[in-house]
């Protein structure tokens, strides 16, 4: 784990311990796999074995692929709906946050009704997408955003009821308008909040994005994995898993990427 | 913002007629949409007949049960993958915050599969455990374990450094520094993490029910999809997130009760 306690910094020698600790394990890991593959262990063809994870590999990777596509396609399409359904949970929820913080009168309007909906969660709405939109991409996209829209709201809201009120009754003061108000002064105040949001509703909707695949879909790494499984296909099974893994913290670290650029001075 | 001015009562009178407007409003819209016709009603139905329907899955029995029955499954497989997840992530997190080896080779191992999203492991757990009991608890547990050991090992690691010298100095062993300082320091951490983890354990079982199992809500969902009986989907969500509050509430009072009587 990355954090530290207080008064506790681990010097040069100590982090060198602790990477070559983890290697270690890996490696040690990756040894007990292969040997127990190896030495037929785990047969019955129900656990991977290295080989069965390189030949999933290669027939993926290569022309004409698997489950409709190869990799590259499946990549592309989770990618895309993904990114398609965060932005628009992100260019809806982020104004409903700055206006429901900022104005008592619609936090009153819309608040109850939010936190009625909410306990419902994302994937309880898989069944409905299906029923109302089928099973191309709208039905994704409209799940990814309602799993994303939610930690959107919430963050921007908590944001903006955190700024000092010192701050907007002096903007105020000043002769700062309601545009500039929100502008200059709840936005940047609110952007730290808003950013953990971004990063809760990005992990919200690849996973409701995987799940809504695994139910049903044409492309994309969740229909991978649920031709896997009914193929019990395990080395398939542990390549998709994989990708689902390495996606989703190359999305976490690209956001995170960006919340350092747009926010300087918390670093 | 709660400011307090003479005139704050009467604006506070008409927030509250701002809020049931908003309610009001909401369900009327819902309704009147369900009742325009332009949808038909195995398609939209109103929250009239939701609630019609929710009442009749609590007598009729649909795909094998009635909405009780499905869900007393769902929320008996819940409850053995979250007591799991909370009996395995919370004595590692806290023995991770202790001994500095373990910690070093769990951590990468965790780290790496965090990112690997609970449903994903749908497919292993059908494979390797069935779709009975064993398939969805793994779901559940991977869903509910990350929390248990994250909030565990801060806990653990943010303990008062003089608790755990005055600990040392009176000659207490690593295992009962573990149990009696690290564990009762932890505590409020410990509890705030289960909450964290029974919400996405109860989450992942629904996504797990959607796609292999053979009872519970999710299945019911299903169903009800597969039959384009809407009423059926929205009964079977509106039951999911009454579930959810009520886990949710339990938890809450139950870390209300223990804090308090724990003494801070």
């Amino acid at each position: 784990m990355s954090d530290t306690s207080p008064g506790d910094t681990y010097r040069p020698t100590q982090q060198a311990r602790r990477v070559l600790i983890g290697l270690g394990a890996f490696t040690v890991a990756i040894l007990i796999w292969f040997v127990l593959s190896a030495t037929g262990f785990s047969t019955g063809g129900r656990f991977p074995t290295p080989t069965d994870a390189w030949r999933a590999a290669v027939q993926i990777s290569t022309s004409p692929g698997y489950a409709g596509g190869t990799l590259f396609q499946h990549v592309l399409q989770s990618c895309r709906l993904v990114l398609l359904g965060f932005a628009a949970a992100v260019l809806t929820g982020v104004p409903v946050g700055l206006l429901m913080g900022a104005s008592r009168r619609v936090d009153a309007l819309i608040g109850p009704v939010f936190s009625l909906l909410r306990p419902i969660p994302p994937l309880a709405w898989i069944p409905l997408a299906i029923l109302w939109l089928g099973l191309g991409d709208m039905a994704k996209i409209f799940l990814i955003w309602v799993a994303a829209f939610t930690p959107s709201v919430i963050n921007t809201y908590t944001g903006v009821r955190n700024i000092d009120t010192t701050l907007i009754e002096a903007a105020r003061v000043h002769g700062a308008g309601t545009r500039s108000l929100m502008l200059e002064v709840l936005v940047p105040g609110a952007l730290p909040m808003i950013f953990t949001g971004l990063r809760l509703s990005l992990q919200a909707s690849w996973t409701t994005l995987v799940a809504a695949e695994l139910v049903g879909a044409f492309t994309g790494l969740g229909k991978v994995l649920s031709n896997a499984a009914l193929d019990i296909n395990p080395g398939m099974i542990l390549f998709a898993m994989i990708w689902v893994g390495l996606l989703g913290a190359a999305m976490t670290r690209a956001l995170e990427w960006i919340e350092g650029r747009a926010l300087p001075w918390l670093k | 913002m709660a400011e307090v001015t003479p005139g704050s009562r009467r604006s506070g009178r008409r927030l509250a007629v701002l809020s049931i407007a908003g309610m009001v409003g909401f369900f009327a819209f819902w309704q009147l949409l369900a009742l325009s016709g332009w949808f038909p009603e195995r398609y939209l139905p109103g929250p009239a007949k939701v609630v019609e329907t929710m009442f009749a899955l609590s007598i009729d029995k649909y795909s094998g049960a009635t909405l009780w029955g499905h869900l007393t499954a769902s929320i008996g497989r819940f409850g053995i993958g979250f007591l799991l997840a909370a009996a395995i992530g919370i004595p590692l997190g806290l023995l991770m915050g202790w001994y500095r080896w373990l910690d070093d080779i769990v951590s990468p191992f965790f780290e790496t599969l965090r990112f690997v999203a609970p449903i994903a492991w749908v497919p292993f757990a059908g494979l390797w455990f069935g779709t009975g009991i064993g398939g969805p608890t793994l779901i559940i547990f991977s869903g509910a374990f990350p929390p248990c050991l994250i909030n565990a090992y801060r806990g653990a690691k943010f303990v008062d450094k003089r608790l755990l010298e005055a600990a040392r100095t009176l000659g207490a062993s690593g295992p009962r520094i573990v149990a009696e300082v690290l564990l009762p320091a932890s505590l409020p951490s410990i509890l705030a993490g289960l909450r964290v983890s029974a919400g996405i354990g109860w989450q992942s079982l629904v996504g797990a029910e959607l796609i292999v199992v053979g009872s519970g809500v999710g299945y019911m969902m299903v169903q009800g999809q597969l039959n384009v009986d809407t009423p059926i989907v929205m009964a079977g969500m509106v039951a999911i997130g009454l579930v959810g509050v009520v886990i949710d509430f339990t938890l809450r009072s139950a870390e209300g009760r223990i804090k308090k009587h724990w003494g801070r």
